[in-house]
């Protein structure tokens, strides 16, 4: 109900505003649909799209709303059906709805949406408790050598970015990737305490996630997987400890199947004016989101590499039945 | 010493008129979003983040809060009266407050729930303020091998409880335990029983089964029972306020409903549906009057409302010393800290002093709050009994369907409404009871997590399960409280056989 009037509301404050200002009724008047509940990753960054699209004056109004079900899955599908042609809606996504697709067995898939940008990009971490053995990511890599099942990575949900980046270490070391012992957890909370309990030996997430924990010297960080070190950060990259694992955790957003190239122009557009505004780069700093703007056809590019590795993983680890 | 000096201060910033408007709205805000099914806490502040964006950052923490608080106490009002629980925490509650409002004792059972409320919600917030970091060290060291034994505590309590005999409970439970089977396996990442049907790919709304169970089914009973006998509720009967004995009977209730719900709630898997249903189920079994139990007790009021209070200051455990979100409100709270640059943490007390206690106090505050505001209304909810039962039932058909709307919009989510309206309405015509299926929802695929989890740690090796201490005592306890029963009756024909 509370939805429902802040919609009303919104109508309401949108008629007002296209009466009172005529020069104003040339802007856009945009949805963009964050496929999860509120609150999550997907459902911040539509909001944070909202926030900066209407305070640097490219969009009269935003409207956010939330399909939440089966990592997007279920958004996608009503997007793609409900959208198609409409050159005034967008939607968020990200690395974890690639997997989702895949492993929902999903009949929409990437491919029909319009890519517009790439948005944002966190860098990932493993970590292990303060009194752990491991120091070092070549500790953990011998350990995996040493007998896989016996390392247990804690991480998000089964087939996100978190299980892929498991996956994915254990194959960069020469490991057998299908055999790493991934435990899922819902959410970051119930994994850190999990690690720090040292029930598991190594967890993995978002860095900013676990950031306070390896400042405070409860975690050890043991390493990121940055190409390059990160400005003002003593953890190591991975690829400096020689082993090849570079990832993050991207968000962008896509526009509905099926409209016209100037449509698409005009999205692009004010998804640029949007990025190189003050507003926006305040969000980022805020919530601790590194830039990772990419657009055209190097982000349409991006997407089918993306969704061809990930796939790639999930099939070697058996998530995905070829 | 140190921390009555740091609470002092946070007391000073939490009584700024500011702040104290922001912990105003913030349980007015709860309390309305409570008492609406499907809308809970965590949905309304996820929709108040943009806009406390520029409010600062300890008004607008304090006001989340309030809503917290205020959300947990809104869930037990339209509980008690119309048998529909808010959010699943609430559900306890229904069962005995309900009956009791139908007999005329409405009046007392908000009272109780109220200073129930006020009374645990106090303890625990005092509790949260000098245990927290002890308590997080034994929260950290709970590892899945001991989540499981708990639910399975959980499991044989529940069945024990509910029902005119365990195979009925039990029943129910497996009912629910079935529906917690349907969606995507958490471990490997499959969907179960969906049938390829989107929407199924969560799962089941646990508030969607609650109140399609709940009110619907109770809404479609009365229905047809009225060519029967029109049952006549009478809004008040007695007094409106406490008896000195509603008194004697609630405040053991309390004390023991806070010691449940605030160690579980600041479990990081604990939640406050666990705590509600053992107080319950111990209020039960320790009640002078059983015979009162399933008519209108009120120690079954007492007792999971305190629990439910304190569980909410027991999350805060977590997220605060070690930002841990162990519910969907914490997580927004969580959000709500991040936005303002700030990382709850370790590190957090040491950086934000003024924050965190301006916070604590302010719980205390929203807790005298919601006292205030909540007792002097007792006696307008309680006219809503009167409404003739047609119009009562109509409305909260209305009621129940806009709140699933609201939280979901979707045909099939709505469908599945139905749906347990119909199971509620034959579970009640059969004389099973329903509570168990909604726990089974709950806790069954938390247990089937937790299990998989905790073999997966060990390579397999069940003995896990026996090596902690914390799982090996849970795991005696549940036995024991299976086989009880059984055990006793034997004696009973043992001693009846020499005599």
């Amino acid at each position: 109900m509370l939805q429902y009037h802040a919609r009303l509301l919104g109508a309401a404050v949108a008629l007002t505003l296209a009466a009172a200002s005529p020069a104003l009724a040339q802007q856009l008047e945009l949805k963009v649909m964050a496929p999860a509940a509120p609150g999550g990753g997907w459902d911040q960054t539509a909001r944070a799209m909202q926030q900066a699209l209407v305070a640097s004056g490219v969009a009269r109004s935003v409207q956010v709303t939330n399909v939440a079900g089966a990592g997007g899955s279920v958004g996608i599908a009503q997007f793609v059906n409900g959208a198609k042609g409409d050159g005034n809606q967008m939607m968020v996504n990200g690395f974890v709805m690639v997997g989702a697709l895949a492993m929902n067995k999903s009949p929409v898939t990437l491919e029909q949406v319009t890519p517009i940008a790439r948005l944002t990009e966190e860098i990932q971490v493993i970590v292990v408790p303060a009194n752990s053995p491991l120091k070092t990511a070549q500790d953990l890599a011998a350990a995996l050598k040493a007998d896989i099942a016996k390392v247990t990575f804690a991480g998000g949900s089964a087939g996100g970015v978190d299980h892929v980046m498991a996956a994915l270490f254990a194959g960069a070391i020469g490991a057998d990737a299908k055999k790493v012992n991934y435990i899922p957890f819902s959410g970051g909370g119930e994994s850190l305490a999990a690690i720090l309990g040292a029930k598991v030996t190594a967890g993995i997430s978002g860095l900013s996630e676990y950031e306070g924990q390896i400042k405070s010297g409860k975690l050890r960080a043991l390493g990121v997987t940055s190409e390059k070190r990160i400005a003002g950060s003593d953890i190591p990259t991975f690829k400096e400890q020689g082993i090849d694992l570079v990832l993050a955790n991207w968000r962008s957003v896509v526009a509905p199947p099926g409209i016209t190239p100037e449509q698409k122009q005009k999205l692009n557009d004010a998804v640029e004016k949007m990025v190189k505004s003050d507003a926006w780069k305040d969000i980022l700093k805020q919530k601790g989101w590194d830039d990772a703007y990419l657009s055209g056809d190097a982000f349409a590019d991006f997407l089918k590499k993306e969704n061809a590795r990930v796939t790639d993983v999930l099939k070697s680890v058996g998530l995905v039945k070829s | 010493m140190e921390t009555f000096a740091a609470l002092a201060h946070g007391m000073a910033v939490a009584m700024q008129p500011m702040n104290l408007l922001y912990a105003l709205i913030g349980v007015f805000l709860g309390t309305v979003v409570g008492v609406l099914p499907g809308i809970g806490p965590a949905l309304t502040v996820a929709l108040l983040l943009p806009v406390t964006y520029k409010l600062d950052p300890g008004g607008s923490l304090i006001m989340f809060a309030g809503i917290y608080y205020g959300g947990m106490y809104g869930g037990s009002t339209t509980a008690i009266l119309i048998n529909t629980p808010g959010e699943s925490a609430s559900m306890a509650t229904a069962l005995e407050g309900n009956k009791m409002a139908k007999a005329g004792r409405g009046g007392p059972a908000l009272a109780t729930s109220a200073i129930g409320s006020f009374v645990a919600g106090t303890i625990a917030t005092i509790g949260l303020a000098f245990l927290a970091p002890w308590l997080v060290d034994f929260a950290v060291r709970f590892g899945p091998e001991d989540y499981f034994a708990l639910m399975c505590v959980a499991f044989v309590t529940v069945s024990a409880t509910f029902g005119d005999s365990p195979i009925r409970g039990l029943t129910s439970l497996f009912i629910g335990l079935i529906l917690g089977l349907i969606g995507i396996d958490k471990l490997t990442g499959q969907p179960r029983l969906a049938f390829g049907i989107p929407e199924l790919l969560d799962g089941v709304e646990v508030t969607t089964l609650a109140v399609g169970l709940f009110a619907v089914g109770e809404a479609l009973y009365v229905a047809s029972r009225r060519h029967h006998t029109e049952e006549k509720l009478e809004p008040i009967r007695g007094s409106l306020w406490m008896t000195r004995q509603d008194w004697q009977r609630s405040w053991k209730p309390w004390l023991r409903g806070t010691l449940f719900g605030f160690p579980i709630g600041a479990l990081p898997a604990g939640g406050a549906e666990i705590p509600t249903f053992l107080s319950y189920s111990t209020e039960k079994r320790l009640t002078k009057y059983p015979e009162e139990f399933g008519k209108g007790a009120i120690e079954g009021v007492a007792g999971p409302e305190a629990a439910n209070n304190a569980s909410a200051a027991g999350t805060l455990v977590p997220l605060l010393t070690l930002g841990l979100p162990t519910s969907a409100t914490a997580a927004m709270m969580l959000a709500g800290f991040q936005q303002y640059g700030l990382n709850p943490g370790p590190l957090l007390f040491a950086e934000r002093p003024d924050l965190v206690w301006g916070l604590i106090a302010s719980l205390f505050i929203a807790n005298v709050m919601l006292l205030v505001l909540n007792l002097p209304l007792v006696g307008l909810w309680v006219k809503l009994l009167a409404i003739p039962q047609p119009w009562l039932y109509a409305g909260i058909l209305v009621f129940a369907c806009m709140g699933t709307i609201a939280a979901k919009p979707s045909v099939v989510e709505l469908s599945m409404l139905a749906g347990f309206g119909v199971m509620g309405f034959l579970m009640r015509r059969f004389d099973f009871p329903i509570a168990p299926v909604v726990i089974g929802l709950i806790l069954g695929p938390i247990a089937e997590s937790q299990l998989r989890r905790a073999l997966a740690i060990s390579l397999g090796d069940p003995m896990v399960l026996l090596q902690s201490p914390m799982s090996a005592t849970l795991l005696g306890i549940a036995l024991i409280a299976l086989l009880a029963p059984f055990v006793m009756k034997g004696l009973g024909r043992f001693k009846a056989n020499e005599d």
